[in-house]
């Protein structure tokens, strides 16, 4: 079994933080604008409020799903209503929900599992009152993974819906 | 080009008519590739050598593909035996076991001195200058157990076709032996992946059959995926994703003019084209479905196929164009279904215990549909009856995807990936899954989509 260094790094610091781990990545893989899921300039230490970073280190940007499931789980449910109660409170943002899914499926199929997740997280933001008009969703299947190695530790981290505020392609 | 038959020593030319006829069979992208056909000696020639479908016994077809005369036959028999090593039922013989050196390309083979290394024929031919300049190829193809001639043409061209020349030989010898259609004048589209996989970069990529003559159609800033070729024109429609919605293009490879098909209110992906080039159909996700729709290129006109709740997507139809495979999880798990064209009537054909199924796509020939299964774990190629009866696994293991038919029907390519860091490479395999090949690819490859056949 191999990991990437960033995989591995991931996988120990996932219960802490996801934007912690981010921030202990050598490099930004947002950079590209190709939307993989993660906040641009992220680094370690207090957030502004109300910031990108803020949402992403005391908030939580993603939440993740079972193999083939776009059931959100009750951490699911409990990031999103985290999110909510912060988008809320900062309305100046527009969202785009990323759909991702992991590499244990076939691409054409990825795409339409990616865009039920997005879907099912978008739902449950506007379930809990952020306006449908901020709210956006786009599906990159398989093609995006953060977490990379050939059994479910890794999986299970790509298997994922992510809120990305002011959207992946603005 | 123009072809000209060759006539075994002791017949003579072909009629004009003929010639015309096969003048007219030559198309496709290269003008100016003229072709005659040098007709087979003896009408008492077997109309094919080998059943392909003969069960365990199948032993594949010996031929010494001998060393063509003229500064450029060596390259072009190279060209050839490499297409036919990859064929499953040719076996080119090692030049080294060659009994003679063909000095003469026109005079039959000395039968006996073959036999005596098995070969069952003998390919021998030219590569020179045509009166105007052109380049100038014949062949001859000698059934070693008579020691007649039975397939023989010649070939005009400008010197920049000299690989397609060679394919055209090698169809040319494939059909005569096995009475089947050949495939080695094709291309493949493919994405020619690069870089970390986190940040994979995809470029639309074009190659020969055989993995020459590779050419980029993108930059890899874009993220694209499945393309398709057109059966009609020099169209791909693939999957891109630029501002907004990912959605299907169609690209024009000669032209490099693109545009979206349709403005759907939603991503679309997954198309493959009409067995005309007519249509293009595709998956739209709205919400948490995705539906079939199809869309006429030439009225523009919108149609939808399927309305459920349902993940409905990798849509092909049928070479008749009566019927639609596509895969769906209406029923739990990504199954296989099989409808009317019109999008009614919908009927499950995948029922493998434990298994699901998933990009299907019906076999130019309409015997097969080839799809990846996954079972216990793994990924498989398979192949099915359209009645979903007589499925056939022809390689598995921890991830093989997309597959894809070649223009006879014969062979399916598919890509394979080896997991974690790595990246996926193209594979091509027979639909009786006796032999796999590696296509060879500089970076990673992976979607591909073989086109028609070009002559």
């Amino acid at each position: 079994m191999t990991f990437m260094i960033s995989a591995r790094t991931l996988k120990i610091v996932a219960a802490l933080s996801i934007g912690l781990a981010m921030a202990a990545c050598s490099k930004n893989p947002n950079e590209d604008g190709s939307g993989s899921g993660f906040g641009s300039g992220l680094g370690a230490g207090a957030a502004t409020p109300g910031s990108q970073q803020d949402f992403v280190v005391n908030v939580g940007d993603r939440i993740f799903f079972e193999s083939d499931s776009t059931e959100l789980t009750s951490t699911a449910q409990a990031t999103l209503d985290k999110q909510a109660r912060w988008l809320q409170q900062y309305g100046q943002y527009s969202i785009t929900v990323e759909g991702h899914a992991d590499e244990r499926g076939t691409r054409e199929y990825n795409f339409a599992l990616g865009a039920r997740r997005a879907e099912a997280a978008k739902s449950y933001l506007a379930a809990r009152g952020i306006p449908a008009s901020r709210l956006r969703t786009i599906s990159y299947g398989k093609e995006r993974p953060v977490a990379v190695c050939n059994d479910i530790s890794c999986w299970s981290q790509n298997r994922r819906a992510v809120t990305v505020l002011g959207g992946a392609n603005s | 080009m123009r072809i000209i038959t060759i006539p075994s020593p002791r017949d003579h030319l072909m009629s004009d008519s003929k010639l015309l006829l096969s003048r007219r069979q030559m198309g496709g992208l290269f003008t100016g590739l003229a072709a005659s056909s040098l007709l087979p000696g003896s009408a008492m020639a077997q109309s094919k050598y080998l059943d392909i479908r003969r069960g365990t016994n199948f032993q594949p077809i010996p031929i010494a593909v001998t060393n063509f005369a003229g500064e450029q036959g060596p390259a072009l028999s190279g060209i050839i035996t490499n297409n036919f090593a990859r064929s499953v039922f040719l076996q080119p013989l090692e030049p080294r076991s060659f009994p003679e050196q063909v000095s003469n390309p026109d005079a039959p083979p000395r039968a006996d001195a073959w036999r005596m290394i098995n070969a069952q024929f003998v390919l021998t031919g030219r590569v020179g200058r045509a009166p105007d300049g052109r380049m100038q190829t014949q062949f001859r193809l000698w059934d070693v157990s008579t020691g007649q001639q039975v397939s023989g043409q010649q070939y005009v061209t400008d010197p920049n076709n000299a690989r397609r020349v060679a394919h055209i030989v090698s169809d040319a010898v494939f059909s005569r032996i096995t009475g089947e259609k050949g495939f080695f004048d094709s291309r493949v589209v493919f994405i020619d992946e690069s870089g970390p996989k986190e940040r994979r970069s995809k470029r639309l990529s074009i190659m020969d059959q055989d993995g020459a003559n590779v050419r980029y159609l993108s930059g890899g800033d874009e993220l694209v995926v499945t393309p398709r070729f057109s059966p009609s024109s020099q169209d791909v429609a693939y999957m891109a994703f630029g501002k907004g919605d990912p959605r299907v293009f169609i690209l024009n490879i000669e032209t490099g003019q693109r545009e979206a098909v349709g403005n759907f209110p939603g991503m679309t992906f997954s198309p493959r084209f009409s067995p005309d080039g007519q249509k293009v159909i595709m998956s739209l996700s709205q919400g948490s479905s995705s539906n079939l729709f199809t869309m006429d290129l030439r009225s523009r006109a919108t149609t939808r196929l399927t309305d459920t709740a349902a993940i409905d997507t990798s849509p092909s139809f049928s070479p008749d164009g009566s019927q639609i495979v596509f895969e769906s999880d209406r029923g739990g798990t990504q199954q296989i279904y099989v409808t009317s064209a019109g999008g009614s009537g919908a009927k499950r054909i995948s029922y493998s215990e434990g298994a699901r199924y998933s990009t299907p796509v019906w076999s130019p020939k309409g015997d097969f549909i080839a799809f990846t299964r996954q079972k216990g774990g793994s990924f498989g190629i398979g192949v099915m009856k359209p009645d979903g009866s007589g499925e056939r696994i022809i390689t598995e293991g921890y991830h093989n995807e997309g597959p894809t038919w070649a223009p006879n029907g014969l062979y399916v390519m598919f890509f394979r990936d080896p997991g974690g860091n790595g990246g996926p490479k193209i594979f091509m395999a027979d639909v009786f899954g006796r032999g796999e090949f590696a296509v060879p690819t500089q970076s990673y490859g992976s979607d591909p989509a073989w086109g028609p056949l070009l002559s």
